[in-house]
């Protein structure tokens, strides 16, 4: 078993904060489909298009004929820990702060042996099962867990390197006032979140579930507008030093696209906060928690946009509001460059239509608060970059990725082609 | 002084020394336009009305090195407003219904200020009537042609959620029946009718008939709103000069702005 980690102390004024470091960055670019493959938590390895050789490392031809058709798939990861040390020195800084640090290699059961990270409760010899992951460069590494749970096995030092677990962390929810907040403030509580803020914007509006909201441990309320540049530097400058998971849940939907609308003021509302809200949060919020990375067990770990699946993929009917998805699906990816030397994980979690007022019209499947809530809570907790949750998101995906023009010429049927 | 000056140029300077020794006050009655200040808010199917936001451009700094600015967004509706006849379907077709088209005249005039704030104290949905009128100018005289009549209610004061005071039936907030503006509009001529609410009508004015009576009576006739307006308990129910000059927006249906009267001073 691990040993838990317990509340972090508060932190010593007097001390500087710790910088992040990074593990090398450097790989392939036939070596970039692991990391592709860990965005989303899966093990992948190539596997030869012609005489079907599974490849390890990720290669340009393949080690038994020379094809170079050679397509990622997703792998068994069962194997046995063949060999093990545990590095107690070393000249890269960042392994150099965290010795000591096992790694080992895998004998896997679908044939190669691979390098890979060890968790502490794998025995020598042991049974395992090989995760893919992001490390703190954001680059795809292999760690080896036991088959099974273990006891607190999630706070394992070099684990806790790689996820972005809400355990003793702070949480920032930007939207109170969104029909998800109390089932995602629930879910956070539930996860071990040691504060949870929640930014209400127009507190001189009432909204029905407030009282929900208070009831939850651990919640603070506290005024926050993501379409006020003002209202976002100001709470950035009360709580952007401990703010360690920044989930964005401010969005502005509408049905409708161009021309039934006939003006740009809804356009415009989404763009303000779908977009320029997303925008003003990163410039307020992004730099305090770029600089906490490193920041012991409560360091700055992850933030969180919802997304709209359609980002990739215009839906006609939700047209104007596909669009600004857009545009902060792409806003997103910059944010993760400026981010990524502080070692904090951008996680864009994509849903189809959610079970909510601008929806009800909508047939199901409908993604409801409590599961995107799940998603979220679940994805920081493997560390990932991209969580696609519900059918609607997962079925998208797959079609934009098999071609996205012919999924372009689907979305635009009435209804979005079983969307 | 000469109190009896009719010399145009002599008028202008006595009320230049009144201002400058404080015989004459200049009492503002406008909010701060604040991103927190609430705004009206309809149903969500429909448009809104923009929330005064403000970005900076730049502060000394790298983006302009020896000047400060901002660009502010809201709508012509936001904060201490006019509302113009072209604001409302009835003052579609009103002549000068917007407001670059209404002469500047129009803007300065005088004001009567009819004391309700007793009872929108006991009383949030409390109503201006034809009989609460009447006894007004049974104390302080009719209310003459072409003047602007404000409802006081000390609305101004409430803060937050108080002051749409918004709930699962609607706003709830003091306002005049349709019988009561027909009478200021129709039997005294009055310019504009003013409140301290978010909008010249009651909260729950949309179940009048016909609904928005303040704004459909108004506007159908020509005349003007005022709403959001700050210190009505400053001025006194008659003998006041109010002055609210709208932006000169092209086709504009209605603008913020800085309202201010002229008062008798205390000394």
């Amino acid at each position: 078993m691990t040993d838990a980690i317990l509340p972090p102390p508060k932190k010593d004024p007097q001390k500087r904060t710790r910088s992040q470091t990074l593990p090398s960055g450097l790989r392939s670019r036939a070596a970039l489909g692991l990391t592709a493959a860990a965005a989303e938590g899966r093990f992948m390895l190539q596997v030869c298009g012609e005489c079907g050789a599974l490849q390890y490392p990720p290669r340009d031809a393949c080690s038994t004929c020379l094809s170079t058709d050679l397509p990622w798939r997703d792998i068994d990861p069962a194997g046995e820990l063949i060999a093990e040390t545990t590095v107690r020195t070393s000249t890269n800084t960042y392994f150099r702060e965290r010795t000591p640090w096992r790694v080992g290699t895998v004998r896997l059961d679908a044939g190669p042996s691979v390098m890979c990270h060890v968790h502490g409760d794998v025995p020598r010899g042991g049974r395992v099962r090989i995760i893919n992951r992001l490390d703190k460069s954001g680059q795809g590494v292999l760690y080896a867990l036991p088959p099974e749970g273990t006891p607190n096995m999630e706070d394992d030092p070099q684990l806790r390197e790689i996820t972005a677990d809400p355990k003793f962390r702070r949480v920032l929810i930007t939207d109170a006032r969104s029909e998800n907040a109390v089932a995602l403030a629930e879910a956070f509580a539930k996860a071990g979140a040691s504060i949870i803020f929640i930014g209400e914007p127009e507190g001189w509006r009432p909204y029905p579930h407030r009282p929900a909201l208070e009831a939850i441990p651990n919640v603070q309320i506290v005024p926050l507008d993501v379409t006020d540049t003002a209202s976002v530097a100001e709470l950035a400058g009360e709580i952007g030093g401990k703010t360690d998971i920044l989930v964005n849940n401010a969005r502005f939907v509408r049905p409708g696209g161009i021309m039934d609308r006939g003006d740009t003021v809804f356009a415009r509302d989404e763009m303000e906060v779908n977009y320029l809200g997303l925008m003003r949060l990163a410039q307020s919020f992004g730099p305090a928690m770029r600089g906490r990375g490193a920041d012991g067990d409560n360091s700055a770990a992850a933030w969180v946009n919802i997304l709209s699946v359609y980002a990739y993929s215009n839906m006609p009917a939700f047209g104007a509001f596909s669009a600004s998805n857009a545009a902060a699906y792409s806003l997103s990816q910059c944010l993760r460059a400026e981010m990524r030397p502080g070692g904090v994980r951008v996680m864009n979690v994509y849903t189809g239509p959610t079970d909510d007022a601008w929806h009800q019209p909508l047939p199901p499947p409908k993604v409801a608060p409590a599961a995107l809530a799940r998603a979220i809570v679940s994805g920081l907790k493997d560390g990932l970059e991209d969580v696609f949750v519900g059918d609607v998101a997962k079925d998208l995906i797959e079609r934009w990725r098999a071609g996205a023009k012919v999924l372009e010429r689907e979305m635009s049927e009435t209804d979005g082609g079983g969307a | 002084m000469n109190v009896h000056a009719t010399d145009p140029s002599a008028l202008l300077g006595n009320l230049a020394e009144a201002l400058a020794t404080g015989a004459i006050e200049v009492v503002d009655l406008t909010h701060t336009l604040d991103q927190d200040f609430p705004v009206i808010v309809l149903p969500p199917e429909f448009g809104q009305c923009a929330r005064f936001r403000m970005e900076e451009v730049s502060a000394y700094d790298h983006r302009g090195p020896a000047w400060k600015w901002h660009n502010f967004t809201c709508s012509e509706h936001t904060g201490t407003h006019f509302d113009a006849p072209s604001h409302w379907i009835s003052g579609r077709d009103v002549p000068n219904g917007s407001v670059d088209e209404i002469p500047a005249e129009r803007f300065i005039g005088p004001v009567c200020v009819i004391d309700c704030s007793e009872g929108a104290a006991a009383d949030e949905d409390f109503e201006l009537t034809p009989e609460i009128i009447e006894a007004w100018e049974a104390e302080h005289g009719r209310i003459p042609a072409e003047s602007w009549v404000l409802m006081r209610t000390d609305w101004s004061k409430r803060r937050g959620a108080a002051y749409l005071n918004m709930r699962e039936d609607g706003a709830h907030s003091p306002g005049p029946t349709p019988a009561a503006i027909r009478l200021l509009v129709d039997e005294r001529g009055i310019r504009g009718f003013g409140t301290e609410t978010v909008g010249t009508d009651a909260g729950q004015g949309s179940h009048y008939t016909p609904p928005y009576p303040a704004h459909f009576y108004l506007h159908g006739a020509g005349r003007y709103g005022l709403q959001c307006l700050n210190n009505l308990d400053r001025l006194p129910p008659t003998g006041a000069m109010l002055i609210a000059t709208p932006l000169k927006i092209k086709n504009g249906t209605g603008s913020p702005l800085r309202v201010v009267a002229l008062v008798p001073g205390r000394t």
